[in-house]
C-alpha cells in the first residue's frame, strides 16, 4: 500500500495543534468553571421545585436541596384534584392558543399590507402600532371598553385582549421578514390569476413560516405567563388560568412546599417544553430588531 | 419579464390588466387591490379599542372623581394629581419605581455584558448549552418564579440563609423581604435573575456581529484585551446597548408581577410601585386616582417608546 504523501506534514500539523489545543482548553479552564457555576445558579430554582416536588410535607418544609427520601408522586395528583389544575391548564392553553393564533392571523396580514403597500398613511400605520410595544395598558380605563363591549370576565375577552397586546410585536417582527421576499413572486401569482387572499394564503404565508412560528411561540410563551390581565377581568376562579390558580394555591397550602412545588412544575412544564423545542426561534426573535449591525 | 407577458391582447383581461397597471404606472388604486386595506382592519381595530382608547380615556378620567360607589363622573382638575404627589404612598411608589428601574439597568446592563463575554469570547465548547440554561428563567412565569423565590429568601428556613450560614457567613443572613431597608433591593435582585438571560442573548447577537477583523488588526497593533473592550467592543456595542437599556427601561417602569408575589407592596410602603398601587386603588375603588396614576405612566412611556422606535428605524436605515 503507498502512503498518501501528504498524509505525514498533516500528521505533524495536528500533533502541534493538540499541543496548542491543549494549552487553549486550559486557558478557558477559568471562563468555563465559571460559565458551568453560573449556569448552576440560573438552574437551582428549577431543580429545588423537582426534588421538592418529590419530598413529603414534612422532609419539604424548608424547601431544602437534598434529595427525596422517598419518592412522593402522590403529590402530583393531590394537586390536581385538589387545586383543580385540570380546569385551569385547559383554560390556559385555550387562552394562550386562542390568542396566538388571532396574533398569527392578524399580525401577518397586517404586516403584509402595511409593507408591501407603503403610502404615506400605511407607514404611519405601521409606526402608529407598533409604538403599542412600549405603551403600557391603562387597566382602569380598560375595564371601561371591557364594559361597553360586554366582554368583561368572558372567555373571548380576555383572548382578545391577549391578542390586542401582542399583535404590535407580531406586526414589529414580520413587517421586517417580509421585505426579503422577493415582490416578483407577487406579481408572478397576479399574473397566474391569483386574487389578493389566494395570494396571501397560498403563497405569502408559508414563505412567511420562520417569521411567524417565531411570534407564536414568543406569544405562547407570554400568554401562559400572563398574570395582570386575569387579575382584572377575570373574576369567576372557574375561568381563571395556570397562573391565577398557582398563585391562589399558594395562598392557601403556603406551608405545604412538596404540593406547592409539584403545582409549579405542572405550570411549567409546557413553557420548558416549547422552550427546549422552539429555542433556535426565540433567540432569533429576540434579537432581531434589537440587533442590526 | 413582465413586459414579455404582458401582450396588448392581455391588458383586456382583468388580471394581467390590474397587473399591468400596477407595475407599470404605479397606480395607487390598483395596489390596494391586491395589498388590500381590510388586510390590516383588524389588527388595527383591536390594538385601537383596547390599547389606544383605554390610554386617551384615561387623560379625561384623570381629572374626575370617577369612583365605584357613585354613578357620576364629575370634572375634578388637577386634585387626583395633587394629591398623587402630596401623600407618601403614592410618591414613595414612584420614587420606587424610579429606584427599581435605575438599578436594574444598571445591574441586568453590567452581569449581562460581562457574560456575554464570558460565553462568546472564553468558551469553547458548550456555548449553545450555557446559553439555553441562562436565558430559561426569562420564559419562567414571574408569578412561578416568585413564588420559589419567596421560600429561598425566607429568613429562617430559606436556602439563601442556609447557605450562608453554612459558610460561615451568618452576618450575611439577612430577613430579605421584611426589612423595609432591604426588600426592594431583594425584588430588584429576582427580578435581576431573570431578566439578565434575555439581554445576555441580545448582547451575544450584538457582539457577533462586530467583526473579526478590526480584532485582529488590533492584536497587530499590540493591544490587549482591556484595550480591546475599551476600543472596539464597547464603541461598536453601543447600539445594542442603547436597545437593551430601552427595554429594561420600558419593562422597569410597569413592574408588577414581581413585586405583586413577593412582598406585594408590604413591608409598610416599602416595595410599593407605580402598578401596584394601581391595581390596589382600582380594588378599593377609587379609579380617578388609579388613573391618574396610569396616565403618568402612559406619557412617560410613549415617549421612551417613541425614541427607541426612531432610533430602531433610524439603524435599519444606515445598514
Amino acid at each position: 500500500m503507498e502512503a498518501c504523501p501528504l498524509r505525514k506534514p498533516i500528521l505533524t500539523l495536528d500533533f502541534q495543534e493538540i499541543i496548542v489545543l491543549k494549552i487553549k482548553n486550559l486557558k478557558s479552564m477559568p471562563a468555563n468553571l465559571l460559565a458551568i457555576f453560573i449556569s448552576m445558579v440560573m438552574f437551582v430554582p428549577i431543580y429545588l421545585l423537582i426534588v421538592n416536588s418529590l419530598k413529603d410535607e414534612f422532609q419539604a418544609r424548608a424547601m431544602g436541596a437534598e434529595l427525596p427520601t422517598s419518592i412522593h408522586l402522590e403529590n402530583y395528583s393531590t394537586v390536581i384534584e385538589q387545586g383543580k389544575l385540570g380546569v385551569a391548564f385547559v383554560n390556559s392553553l385555550l387562552y394562550a392558543t386562542g390568542a396566538t393564533i388571532l396574533v398569527v392571523l392578524f399580525s401577518t396580514t397586517t404586516a403584509f399590507a402595511l409593507s408591501r403597500n407603503r403610502s404615506p398613511i400605511n407607514r404611519f400605520l405601521y409606526f402608529f402600532i407598533i409604538l403599542g410595544i412600549a405603551m403600557p395598558i391603562n387597566y382602569v380605563t380598560l375595564t371601561k371598553v371591557m364594559q361597553a363591549t360586554h366582554l368583561i370576565n368572558t372567555v373571548v375577552g380576555i383572548i382578545i385582549l391577549y391578542a390586542a397586546t401582542k399583535i404590535p410585536f407580531g406586526v414589529f417582527l414580520i413587517y421586517a421578514f417580509i421585505e426579503s421576499i422577493p415582490k416578483e413572486i407577487d406579481e408572478a401569482a397576479i399574473i397566474d390569476g391569483c386574487g389578493p387572499f389566494t395570494l396571501f394564503s397560498t403563497i405569502i404565508f408559508p414563505l412567511l413560516t420562520p417569521a411567524w412560528v417565531t411570534t407564536a411561540i414568543l406569544s405562547f410563551l407570554d400568554f401562559w405567563s400572563e398574570f395582570i390581565l386575569p387579575l382584572y377581568f377575570l373574576q369567576s376562579s372557574a375561568k381563571w388560568p395556570m397562573t391565577l390558580a398557582v398563585y391562589n394555591f399558594f395562598g392557601m397550602f403556603e406551608h405545604k412546599w412538596n404540593l406547592v412545588s409539584a403545582d409549579i412544575v405542572l405550570t411549567i412544564l409546557p413553557v420548558i417544553v416549547v422552550y427546549l423545542i422552539g429555542q433556535r426561534y426565540i433567540i432569533s426573535g429576540m434579537t432581531s430588531g434589537a440587533v442590526k449591525g | 419579464m413582465i413586459e414579455s407577458v404582458v401582450g396588448l391582447k392581455d391588458l383586456f383581461r382583468p388580471t394581467t390588466g390590474m397587473l399591468y397597471f400596477v407595475f407599470h404606472d404605479g397606480k395607487l388604486k390598483m395596489k390596494n387591490k391586491i395589498y388590500p386595506f381590510y388586510f390590516s382592519v383588524g389588527a388595527i381595530i383591536l390594538y385601537s379599542l383596547f390599547m389606544v382608547i383605554p390610554g386617551l380615556l384615561g387623560f379625561y378620567l384623570s381629572f374626575t372623581d370617577w369612583n365605584r360607589y357613585s354613578s357620576e363622573i364629575n370634572f375634578i382638575g388637577f386634585q387626583n394629581f395633587a394629591l398623587i404627589f402630596s401623600k407618601q404612598n403614592y410618591w414613595h411608589s414612584i420614587s420606587n419605581t424610579i429606584i427599581f428601574t435605575v438599578v436594574t439597568i444598571v445591574l441586568k446592563t453590567v452581569i449581562a455584558l460581562m457574560l456575554a463575554l464570558l460565553l462568546s469570547k472564553g468558551l469553547k465548547r458548550f456555548f449553545n448549552f450555557h446559553r439555553v440554561v441562562i436565558y430559561l428563567p426569562a420564559i419562567i412565569p414571574m408569578i412561578v418564579v416568585g413564588i420559589v423565590f419567596r421560600s429561598i429568601l425566607h429568613p429562617a428556613t430559606g436556602a439563601l440563609n442556609e447557605f450562608l450560614r453554612g459558610v460561615g457567613l451568618d452576618l450575611l443572613a439577612q430577613q430579605w423581604l421584611t426589612n423595609p431597608n432591604l426588600a426592594l433591593y431583594s425584588v430588584i435582585g429576582v427580578d435581576t435573575w431573570k431578566g439578565i438571560g434575555y439581554i445576555m442573548v441580545i448582547m451575544i447577537a450584538g457582539l457577533q456581529v462586530i467583526p473579526a477583523e478590526y480584532y485582529e488588526a488590533a492584536q497587530l497593533d499590540g493591544a490587549n484585551q482591556w484595550d480591546e473592550f475599551w476600543q472596539i467592543t464597547l464603541p461598536l456595542l453601543m447600539p445594542t446597548l442603547t436597545v437593551t437599556t430601552m427595554l429594561n427601561l420600558l419593562y422597569g417602569l410597569k413592574v408588577f408581577d414581581v413585586v405583586w408575589v413577593l412582598t406585594n407592596g408590604g413591608p409598610g410602603y416599602a416595595t410599593e410601585t407605580v402598578y401596584t398601587v394601581v391595581f390596589k386603588e382600582f380594588s378599593k375603588g377609587r379609579y380617578g386616582v388609579s388613573t391618574a396614576l396610569s396616565s403618568l405612566l402612559f406619557v412617560i412611556m410613549s415617549i421612551c417608546g417613541y425614541w427607541l422606535i426612531k432610533m430602531m428605524h433610524s439603524k435599519e436605515l444606515e445598514t
